[in-house]
């Protein structure tokens, strides 16, 4: 073993998203791992670390996956850090091999979640007595949920977008509207989305309202869906065959961060500064600008988070981000193709997947195998994932040159 | 039967004209509606309640239209900036729709009733109204 600076993604693998009845979440995610090592020409022998991400399967996913697929006595980490849990994962084995524990690791993040329906606002039992009675942290006597704001994940992210307007103006339910239409309209090229239906902008907005300006195509779609990604240090990678050399794509920056205290932080999750400081430290770490990026990937959960992110990540100059996307730089044939995978409102969004999903997309596109989609001649990419709460990760990707 | 109220959350004061209270951070000012052990952006441990001003203006908003399971549809979710400090609250008292809840309109304070429990106890929940 030796520890090495330079770190590589060296297989990779999504399941297709969607409905999976007939799959649990090992099923799925084992589906993933044996893709992604087969794709790095390696086996679970050579791995020294797994880390599993799952959140809502009930703990401990990453050890019913290793009787799956190869049980080595290597140490597991389980991960869990809400829609950040696959990057988190991904971050974790990367973690271990730069630090030289190991050559090579292995990350998996699996979700199953069709039919999920609306997420965030949890409803209350009903008892038999009614008594007005403080509890929680804000000594609430109903549940809050529809009285004081809301909690739902459409509503949350509609406040983000429109929050934006507020601070910068030009947005409006079409402007939104407009986001979502590009993203479906990606999506058409991606046999492995969700749904890959092409929507016009008068679908979009003519079809059920969620959460204001968010109708329900401009929301991330619940699937199952499972990914996973093995990382090699640079030293161990040069022992590989010339073709494993070939086909590995560079980590160029991998970064996690949470957000730092905001005023307002604390009545709407602030998903800004988190992502600046990430995409910052990213650009520094990577040594290239956002200028230099081919393609990226960011968690549209909705398509008023999309909008704010081009600002968050420097796709454009600040409080610039409703011009930047009216002059088509974000389609896939403009300057900066920003989720030509069709991202998590058609792609679809099982929660711990995504994080690794939307590297995927990334390296697929470096390699230079993305098919019909691919974007020609991409060297490098960004990926971007935001759980709430707050953590946001970010990788940046490259080409490899060996 | 007990003739008494009680408000929706402890942050909600019902003394006088009713209004919000915020656990001050007496080393950097920063407000809080729940407790901490620790201010979280300076990490000093004393906090004195403040009176949260009844005005303030609507920064963000969302029309919610689909929601949990006895959660009443549609209504009105926003960020008030009351004299910089960011609350979140419904707006009432005005129509659901985007022709009549704008960005950057003046709201305030106004409370109302949740009726009353099996001992007479009526519980009072606020919202912002256009001003």
């Amino acid at each position: 073993m030796s520890a090495s600076d330079d770190i590589w993604i060296l297989g990779i693998n999504m399941t297709k998203f969607g409905k999976h009845p007939d799959k649990d979440i090992v099923d799925l995610g084992a589906e993933a791992m044996m893709a992604a090592l087969a794709d790095g020409g390696v086996t679970m022998g050579d791995m020294g670390i797994l880390a599993a991400g799952n959140l809502m399967g009930g703990g401990g996913v990453g050890q019913q996956l290793q009787k799956q697929v190869g049980q080595t006595g290597i140490p597991v980490y389980n991960v869990s850090n809400a829609c950040a849990t696959g990057a988190t994962a991904l971050r974790t084995a990367i973690m271990a091999v730069k630090a030289g524990e190991c050559d090579m690791g292995i990350a998996v993040g699996v979700e199953k979640l069709a039919g999920a329906g609306l997420l965030g606002g949890g409803g209350t039992p009903k008892k038999d007595e009614k008594v007005w009675e403080p509890s929680g942290r804000f000594g609430a006597v109903a549940n809050p949920d529809g009285v004081i704001g809301t909690n739902t994940m459409p509503g949350v992210f509609a406040q983000i977008g429109m929050e934006y307007g507020h601070k910068y103006g030009g947005t409006s339910f079409e402007l939104f509207a407009k986001i979502s239409e590009k993203n479906h309209s990606h999506s058409t090229l991606n046999p492995l989305a969700a749904y890959s239906k092409e929507m016009s902008l008068e679908q979009i907005m003519g079809d059920m309202m969620i959460a204001y300006p968010n109708t329900r195509p401009m929301c991330s779609a619940n699937c199952d869906g499972a990914a996973a990604a093995v990382v090699v240090n640079g030293a161990k990678l040069r022992t590989l065959s010339k073709e494993q050399q070939r086909r590995a794509v560079k980590v160029r920056a991998s970064v996690l961060t949470t957000d730092p205290w905001e005023e307002a932080c604390q009545v709407l999750p602030d998903v800004n500064t988190l992502t600046k400081n990430a995409s910052a430290q990213a650009y520094e770490s990577a040594g290239v600008g956002p200028d230099d990026l081919d393609l990226v990937e960011l968690h549209d959960c909705f398509a008023t988070a999309e909008l704010v992110h081009y600002d968050n990540l420097r796709l454009c100059e600040e409080g610039g981000a409703v011009d930047f996307f009216e002059s088509g730089a974000t389609w896939r044939n403009g300057a900066t193709p920003v989720n030509v995978s069709g991202g998590l409102q058609s792609k679809g969004h099982p929660i711990s997947a995504t994080g690794i999903a939307n590297i995927w997309e990334v390296c697929h596109h470096v390699r230079g195998e993305a098919g019909d989609r691919q974007i020609e001649g991409a060297q490098v990419g960004l990926a971007h994932v935001i759980g709430l709460g707050s953590a946001c990760g970010v990788h940046i990707l490259e080409k490899s040159g060996l | 039967m007990a003739d008494t109220k009680i408000p929706l959350v402890d942050y909600l004061s019902l003394d006088g004209e009713p209004h919000l209270i915020a656990q001050e951070c007496t080393s950097c000012g920063a407000k809080y509606f729940d407790r901490r052990n620790a201010c979280a952006g300076c990490f000093a441990t004393e906090f004195s309640p403040v009176e949260v001003g009844r005005e303030g203006v609507l920064t963000s908003f969302t029309i919610v239209a689909f929601a949990a399971p006895g959660v009443k549809v549609p209504f009105v979710a926003g960020v008030v900036d009351c004299g910089g400090i960011s609350v979140r609250g419904n707006v009432i008292n005005t129509e659901p729709d985007p022709d009549h809840v704008k960005l950057g309109m003046p709201v305030r304070l106004a409370t109302y009733s949740m009726g009353a429990d099996d001992h007479g106890t009526e519980a009072i929940a606020f919202g912002f109204e256009p001003a």
